[in-house]
């Protein structure tokens, strides 16, 4: 779909012309991103992370798979054979950073998309497919990155691949034999190691489809914006090309440079020491913690200390957990209310900064000691992740009273002037 | 890249501005294409053989134990390098041969190191398509001409592992090699 | 639908938290877990400068070459460093020839195998070789040390401070000037362990390793004090975790720098695009 201003594939060269009769992938690309996407004019740098999370992914995938040429799965020499990468294999210490920051990379721009949809109601009518395909990568995402943990076969790798699939063991009569099943033992061995190695490298794929989903669903009604006022006129928008492909690529400079601080200066800063000891079944690291991006869902799961009613600590908690993320498919039917820009939403832009602090604590927490205080915070704080999204959203989005919108984008962006035309030839009112 | 953009600034800024700013957007364009290039170096360099192969390019190997008339099969960068102790028939023989009627025309004393004829040190890799020929191990065919013979596509190696029948175009390739004593042969 | 039962599932979550907070803060007023040793009487590391520390940093190869020939005199008779080759010994500066001597001189061998016979044997080790397995047969697991400094946190600060900083436990009393066996008289050290406070359970099974100035002959005039031995072999122990170090930073700088310079330039073509919009 499109609007019915947008500029239309018109192939110069009789080459492109015969590519377009015979197969319109360049059309495609055109329409989808290039000059053929009217995009609203307004955007800010929050919606260059889509884009990012995109390149982030295949980052990864290209890093990944010619880190797989080097990497042999096996329980015996898996920690070795990274080792033999960081050491032997040119540029292989360079390789294997930039994967293992690339994860974390991934995930500080796909938190940043998430928490900007959480701002500006992205997931709101008509944009709800686009808002429940990203909760799905987002879980794939997870998945894969968990995965990914495990393969250099160190404590942390190996107590987190315990760890991890004994939640399943929190389910009631099922619980264990799925484990076994899932490690394809009674602890991780080679058979967990084996097909987490499998998962990690199809699973990126899997999400490449999933977000080849996302965007088709976000060209039905075109990008959000930030006033959430919906794209009335052509003047409220801009192509795609050369506008936001220029204003990504900015973005994308900026991302490269963090990107490379950290490989080539603290590669290490995100990860864990213990992952540099090979695993070993017989002892526990003294603090056992994920990846810092799977901190605020840990501290959650840590949270219920006490057996509930007649469901035990250990099940409220795995509930807890995956409903932390679950909550967010629901996320379109709990804020009804019609405004979708949080600039104009006083109250709920409130609440939107408490939970922002909310996740950043529980991230915290996650990362600290299983110990007081951070466990009585985390309680706190995962009673207000709960209360945000389950109570506080769909009152507020009952009772609050937005503020005025703007009539359209282009008022929003160059003032409210009735003469207010967007010509090239006139200067325009900041 | 920013064809519409210049388009449309061109109207207010006339000519200059639109040269420069063409200049700044092809300049970036440019830089991000070769910084794109060079981060593909490493992607193709880490196929290349890594530091722990390439430290094993060289091998030392113990022929103390070789009788005149036998051959072993050693490893030298992971292919099979065959060394023979020559009987003085077989060396005989070898110099027998008119070498200008060789496909690849060799001597004896080319291929093997001055005063230790004897010791003929190859590759066991057929020339033809890298098969590994007999006649080093006990009992093996040595083929008609008694040297080696690849069962492949039956090329036949002389005593000097010369090629004189089938397909293969070149000898045994002599790898590089010297005595460390009168025991040990460093290979590469 | 879900905006009725939303808000019943998210009580139902608030409620389980209360409960669980309840429970916990009863139990931290009533009965409150006592502070332990290790919590109170653990020391983060020194603060000791190497000439690796900064963005700018680089290994100090004199010091590398120290650094190994303590880890070959003292520390090799227990710890491993399987990870590390002795063809890798070349980015310390030695030359080819010293390479070899180094490695087939190296006292414990390169262990055979012979296929036919059966035997086992041992050979000198070769360039290519990776230090050699230790067995050690008396108490406590030597951990290999090839990742030491990456697998502890503070690195070689950490390693340094362990190595020197084994102290007499009785009298033992932190900066805060609590004396550790009047509050813990279960802590103390048991027959065949060591106190040190850096260590992460305050008793290790490894004695001093460095006990006395010249315990390692230096050959390049540097004087052999146990602080300076100490700091050598973390400095050591620190390539043999990260041999690329010097390669990461001196690639690392031209990348940023053109990234920096391809940024500048993309925002002034995005000015460029935009100019018209704004």
């Amino acid at each position: 779909m499109s609007f019915p201003w947008a500029n239309e594939y018109k192939p110069t060269s009789p080459l492109m012309q015969w590519v377009d009769q015979r197969l319109p992938l360049p059309r495609f690309v055109y329409n989808a991103v290039g000059g053929g996407y009217p995009v609203p004019r307004n955007l800010n740098y929050m919606w260059n992370f889509g884009i990012l999370a995109g390149v982030a992914l295949m980052l990864q995938i290209v890093t990944g798979v010619v880190l797989a040429m080097h990497y042999a799965a096996n329980d015996k020499v898996a920690f070795d054979s990274v080792e033999h990468i960081m050491r032997d294999v040119n540029w292989g210490w360079m390789l294997r950073y930039a994967h293992a920051n690339g994860a974390s990379m991934f995930f500080i721009v796909v938190y940043t998309h998430i928490f900007r949809g959480f701002f500006y109601s992205s997931y709101k009518a008509p944009r709800e497919m686009i808002w429940l395909l990203g909760v799905v990568i987002f879980l794939l995402m997870m998945a894969t990155a968990f995965m990914g943990y495990v393969l250099p076969w160190g404590q942390m790798s190996f107590w987190g691949a315990k760890v991890i699939t004994g939640l399943f063991s929190a389910i009631p009569l099922v619980g264990t034999p799925l484990q076994e099943w899932l490690l394809g033992g009674f602890a991780p061995d080679n058979a967990a190691l084996n097909r987490f190695f499998s998962l990690h490298f199809l699973l990126p794929f899997v999400i490449l489809g999933v977000i080849i989903l996302h965007v088709w669903a976000l060209h039905i009604p075109g990008s959000s914006n930030p006033t959430g006022v919906e794209v009335k006129q052509e003047s409220d928008t801009v192509p795609f090309h050369p506008y936001y492909t220029a204003k990504d690529g900015f973005g994308l400079g900026l991302f490269l440079i963090l990107y490379c601080a950290l490989v080539f200066f603290a590669p290490n800063l995100l990860g864990h020491p213990d992952n540099y000891i090979p695993a070993n079944p017989l002892s526990t690291p003294a603090h056992i913690v994920p990846e810092w991006y799977f901190w605020p869902f840990y501290a959650i799961l840590r949270a219920f200390t006490a057996d509930f009613m007649f469901i035990p600590a250990k099940l409220m908690g795995v509930l807890a957990m995956f409903s932390a993320i679950l909550v967010w498919f629901f996320l379109p039917w709990l804020d009804t209310g019609p405004v979708r820009s949080g600039h104009y939403r006083p109250l709920f832009r409130k609440f939107f900064y408490l939970l922002v602090v909310d996740v950043l604590v529980l991230g915290y927490c996650g990362g600290a000691p299983a110990a007081e205080p951070y466990v009585m915070i985390s309680q706190i704080a995962s009673l207000y992740y709960f209360l945000h999204f389950l109570v506080i959203l769909p009152i507020v989005s009952s009772i609050e009273t937005p503020q005025p919108l703007p009539f359209s984008i282009t008022e929003a962006v160059l003032g409210k002037d009735e003469h207010a035309v967007l010509s090239p030839t006139q200067p325009a009112v900041a | 890249m920013a064809e519409q953009a210049s388009i449309a600034s061109a109207t207010v800024t006339g000519e200059e501005g639109v040269r420069r700013r063409d200049f700044i957007n092809i300049a970036a364009v440019s830089v991000a294409g070769v910084g794109g290039l060079a981060a593909l170096y490493p992607l193709i360099s880490q196929m290349a053989p890594s530091a722990d192969v390439l430290a094993e390019s060289s091998t030392e190997i113990d022929i103390s134990a070789i009788a005149t008339g036998q051959a072993i099969k050693a490893v030298w960068r992971k292919q099979p390098v065959f060394i023979r102790n020559l009987t003085p028939e077989e060396i005989k023989k070898a110099e027998a041969v008119d070498v200008a009627s060789l496909r690849d025309p060799q001597t004896l004393a080319e291929r093997t190191t001055a005063g230790k004829t004897n010791w003929l040190i190859t590759m066991g890799v057929c020339t033809h398509l890298g098969c590994v020929p007999l006649g080093a191990g006990e009992g093996e065919v040595k083929g008609e001409f008694g040297g080696y013979f690849c069962p492949c596509h039956g090329s036949s190696y002389d005593t000097a592992a010369r090629i004189r029948k089938g397909p293969a175009p070149k000898n045994l390739e002599v790898p590089p090699h010297e005595f460390s004593s009168d025991t040990v042969v460093k290979i590469g | 639908m879900v905006r009725l039962f939303g808000p019943l599932v998210g009580l139902f979550f608030a409620v389980a938290l209360l409960w669980s907070f309840g429970i916990g803060a009863y139990t931290a007023a009533t009965d409150p877990s006592p502070p332990s040793a290790e919590a109170l009487f653990v020391e983060h590391p020194k603060h000791v400068e190497f000439s690796f520390d900064s963005a700018f940093g680089t290994f100090d190869k004199a010091q590398l070459q120290r650094g190994f020939k303590v880890y070959q005199e003292v520390c090799s008779a227990c710890h491993s460093l399987k990870q590390v080759a002795f063809r890798d010994l070349a980015a310390l500066g030695y030359n080819e020839a010293e390479v070899k001597a180094i490695a087939k001189n190296w006292a414990s061998k390169a262990q055979t195998f012979d296929p036919k016979t059966g035997d086992r044997g041992e050979r000198p080790n070769l360039p290519a070789d990776h230090f050699p397995a230790v067995y050690y047969a008396g108490q406590g697991v030597p951990p290999d040390l090839s990742l030491i400094t990456k697998s502890r946190h503070g690195g070689a600060q950490y390693v340094h401070s362990l190595l020197t900083g084994y102290a007499e436990q009785v009298g033992y009393k932190n900066e805060k000037g609590q004396e550790l066996l009047k509050m813990f008289p279960d802590a103390k050290t048991p027959d065949g362990l060591y106190f040190n406070p850096y260590f992460a359970n305050l008793n290790l099974a490894m004695p001093a390793p460095l006990v006395s100035d010249d315990q390692v002959a230096y050959t390049d005039g540097t004087k052999a004090t146990v602080e300076q031995m100490s700091k050598d072999v973390s400095a050591f122990l620190t390539w043999t975790a990260e041999p690329k170090l010097d390669k990461r930073k001196q690639t690392g700088w031209p990348v940023l720098g053109f990234l920096v310079f391809a940024t500048a330039l993309a925002y002034l073509a995005k000015r460029n695009v935009w100019a018209d919009k704004h």
